[in-house]
């Protein structure tokens, strides 16, 4: 009988661990679903065919956020961030193909493009952060970090799609800095920073919903056609005109891993500009789906540990003593 | 079988003086990173986030140290009591790689003056991967020393102690096995979030069952080695008729290993990359040959005896679950744009921990009973003969 139900429990403990790797390779009736955009959420349109390349938005993101100057040369004379650093929350960085006389033209062309956290609609970073240092507000959508939590795992460096959040290696007491919309901006009724100062409205402050309109409007209207551009603010009344420019077609952060808050308009493919085709499933949901299907309600890893105990006791008392 | 004894002899050696050299120059060079920074040793960057500690400290050196975990299922969940003499040294073993992994990783955090925050429920995110690894291999190092208890309390404790621990062993020995089989197979999950920067070869949903059949085999292969090497080293007699039965377990495991991961890359249509992924084939591809080397040389019994070629079978699966893991971490994630090597300092310091390890586990095979002095083998032949007469003289 002892023989029947040890094989029985045996069993069990075997089935709880057959059962975590089944969960594994198929996935679970219940598959976390991407993230959904919080109905108020509001973000970034940077549009690359208006921005100049004057960097006033990094001059005044390092004002709002009481960072200095990064110098990468020796002579410190010029702002010479060249990405998005420990010191750095912002940058446009410059694409140039062969003459590079033509601005927003992919062959012997150039193009600005701005880096910063794009304010996932369902973050990696926020999903991987042992200890809840990343958050997303559910209202705003604004992606935050908290370096008081923050144990400097750099999960989240590894994890971000983008490549947003940037360690400070070279400090003692380091911390993890990355755009949060300057929301403490937002909370004094204010705008983000580089969307205040940009002369041109290449990126543009608002709610999703309007600024998604605004992106599909640009894109829809064909080339050459006299256009008005809001600065600031997408519901702004401080206008200027000037010739459709030739978008691709398509709003970059409309669906790339679900979908991301700083939507990005270009002239010349975002592939060239640093920004990666990526697919609409988010990788957050893809991996705590697996993670819910081995841990789900903890009831596989109990079941096999109730199996191991009834095993190691039985097992003990045969063999433990006689040794 | 007759009883484990310690080993007694000098603690002063030509190894352990090296291991407490290598040892002390890491002492200096984490000195040195808590003034100056992760920067001022490693090449860590924001491309790559995780670099040689991570690879090495946390997810090689843990399945390294899965020896304990490997055998505790053999002899306590599968009731195979003959194997009982390996049980000791293996969890020696493992409480020495995961103690010092774990203290590795409070080096490789940058703000490890909060670590804490990773125990406390009002900072959890339950979504986190990686707080479900460190709580786990947490718990298991504390797991690991209970385990190890009656061993330090039979040279040292009382016969009440020792009776009460020996009464409740099956309670560490059972979390004990829990608790590998979940962390094991998340360091797998690890890499998940992380989705396209992780090259295709190896990204997949299937990484905790790889990670974790792997581990388990790498545990099984790191008992040969070792008793291999302790054979050698203490002029003790052979294990190898023990040995050789578990690396036919080895064989059973990496065959599924193998077969999950071929089909695998089979079903996503993954086969052609094989051969066309430049650097990563090769890393690829060599990877595989190590995994496949063990299959083929412990294929036969003959084989599975002879101490040399079980040792070189044990080596090679060893090798092949660490570069499953080194690349995976540093070669098959990649941002692009960024490279990685690791600097001398990193190095050094993984140097260190590992004859910190080594050190550790010498001081403890001679001051503890660890080792048992079973089967003497007066001549060779016995050795040869051994698996059938173990099955029957065991106990
Ligand atoms: S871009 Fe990166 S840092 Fe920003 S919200 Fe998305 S995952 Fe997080
Ligand atoms: S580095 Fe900080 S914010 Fe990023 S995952 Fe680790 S604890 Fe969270
Ligand atoms: S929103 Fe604020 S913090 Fe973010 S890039 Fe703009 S100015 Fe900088």
């Amino acid at each position: 009988m002892a023989v029947s139900r040890r094989n029985f429990l045996r069993g069990a403990a075997a089935g709880g661990a057959a059962a975590a790797c089944a969960a594994a390779v198929t996935e679970p009736a219940a598959a976390r679903e991407n993230l959904q955009m919080p109905p108020k959420a509001v973000g970034l349109l940077y549009d690359s065919t208006l921005c100049v390349g004057c960097k006033a938005c990094v001059a005044a993101c390092r004002d709002a956020n009481g960072l200095a100057p990064e110098f990468t040369t020796d002579e410190k004379i010029w702002d010479t961030a060249v990405d998005i650093s420990g010191k750095t929350i912002t940058v446009i960085k410059l694409y140039t193909d062969g003459t590079a006389k033509h601005k927003d033209q992919e062959k012997d062309g150039f193009a600005f493009m701005k880096r910063s956290c794009l304010h996932c609609v369902d973050p990696s970073c926020v999903s991987v952060c042992p200890v809840s240092a990343m958050t997303k507000d559910p209202e705003t959508g604004i992606v935050s970090h908290e370096p008081a939590d923050c144990i400097g795992c750099r999960y989240c460096v590894v994890a971000c799609p983008f490549g947003v959040p940037q360690f400070e290696f070279d400090k003692a007491f380091p911390k993890l800095l990355k755009c949060e919309m300057c929301k403490h901006r937002q909370a004094e009724g204010k705008i983000p920073a580089c969307a205040e100062v940009c002369p041109t409205g290449a990126t543009l402050f608002g709610p999703m919903t309007a600024l998604k309109a605004e992106a599909d409007r640009r894109t829809s209207t064909a080339p050459g056609v006299p256009t008005d551009y809001m600065r600031k603010t997408v519901d702004s009344t401080d206008v200027h005109e000037r010739p459709n420019a030739a978008y691709v077609k398509h709003t970059y952060g409309t669906t790339e891993v679900g979908g991301t808050q700083m939507l990005l308009l270009s002239g010349v493919p975002f592939e060239k500009m640093g920004y990666p085709a990526l697919r609409e499933r988010s990788y957050a949901s893809e991996a705590e789906t697996i993670q819910e299907g081995i841990y789900g309600g903890f009831v596989a890893p109990m079941a096999l540990f109730a199996g191991l105990l009834f095993m190691a006791r039985k097992n003990t008392k045969n063999h433990g003593e006689e040794e | 079988m007759s009883k484990a004894a310690p080993l007694g002899g000098p603690f002063i050696t030509r190894t352990t003086v090296i291991t407490a050299i290598l040892t002390l120059i890491m002492a200096a060079l984490l000195l040195y990173r808590l003034v100056f920074g992760l920067g001022a040793v490693t090449n860590l960057s924001n491309g790559y986030g995780f670099g040689l500690w991570i690879a090495y400290d946390v997810f090689i050196s843990t399945a390294f140290a899965c020896g304990g975990y490997s055998m505790a299922i053999l002899v306590y969940i599968f009731n195979k009591g003959e194997f009982h003499p390996l049980v000791r040294p293996a969890l020696l073993a493992s409480a020495f790689g995961y103690s010092l992994g774990g203290i590795s990783i409070m080096f490789d955090i940058g703000r490890y003056w909060n670590a804490w925050h990773l125990f406390l429920p009002w900072w959890a995110n339950t979504t986190s991967i990686m707080l479900e690894v460190a709580c786990c291999i947490g718990a298991y190092c504390c797991v690991l020393w209970i385990e190890f208890a009656p061993v330090i309390a039979e040279r040292w404790g009382t016969p009440a102690i020792r009776k009460f621990l020996t009464k409740i062993a099956f309670i560490p020995i059972a979390v004990g096995c829990l608790l590998p089989t979940m962390h094991q197979s998340s360091l797998g999950s690890l890499l998940i979030p992380a989705g396209y920067l992780v090259h295709p070869l190896w990204q997949t949903n299937l990484l905790p069952v790889l990670a974790l059949s792997s581990a388990i085999c790498m545990g099984y292969a790191i008992v040969i080695f070792e008793g291999s090497l302790v054979t050698e080293a203490y002029h003790r007699p052979s294990e190898a008729h023990m040995l050789g039965k578990i690396s036919k377990l080895i064989v059973g495991l990496l065959v599924f290993y193998l077969a999950v991961r071929w089909v695998n890359l089979a079903y996503a249509g993954k086969l052609g990359l094989v051969l066309t992924s430049g650097k990563y084939s090769f890393f690829f591809i060599m990877e595989n040959v190590l995994f496949v080397l063990p299959v083929i040389l412990l294929a036969s019994q003959r084989n599975r005896v002879n101490p040399q070629i079980l040792f070189v079978a044990a080596v090679s699966m060893l090798l092949a679950g660490a570069f499953y893991r080194l690349d995976l971490v540093l070669i098959a994630y990649g941002r692009p744009g960024w490279h990685y090597f690791p600097s001398i300092g990193e190095i050094m310091i993984t140097v260190g921990f590992v004859a910190l390890e080594i050190l550790g586990y010498i001081v403890c095979v001679r001051l503890f009973p660890v080792l048992s002095s079973h089967h003497p083998a007066k001549d060779s032949n016995s050795v040869r003969r051994a698996p059938r007469v173990a099955a029957t003289t065991n106990k």
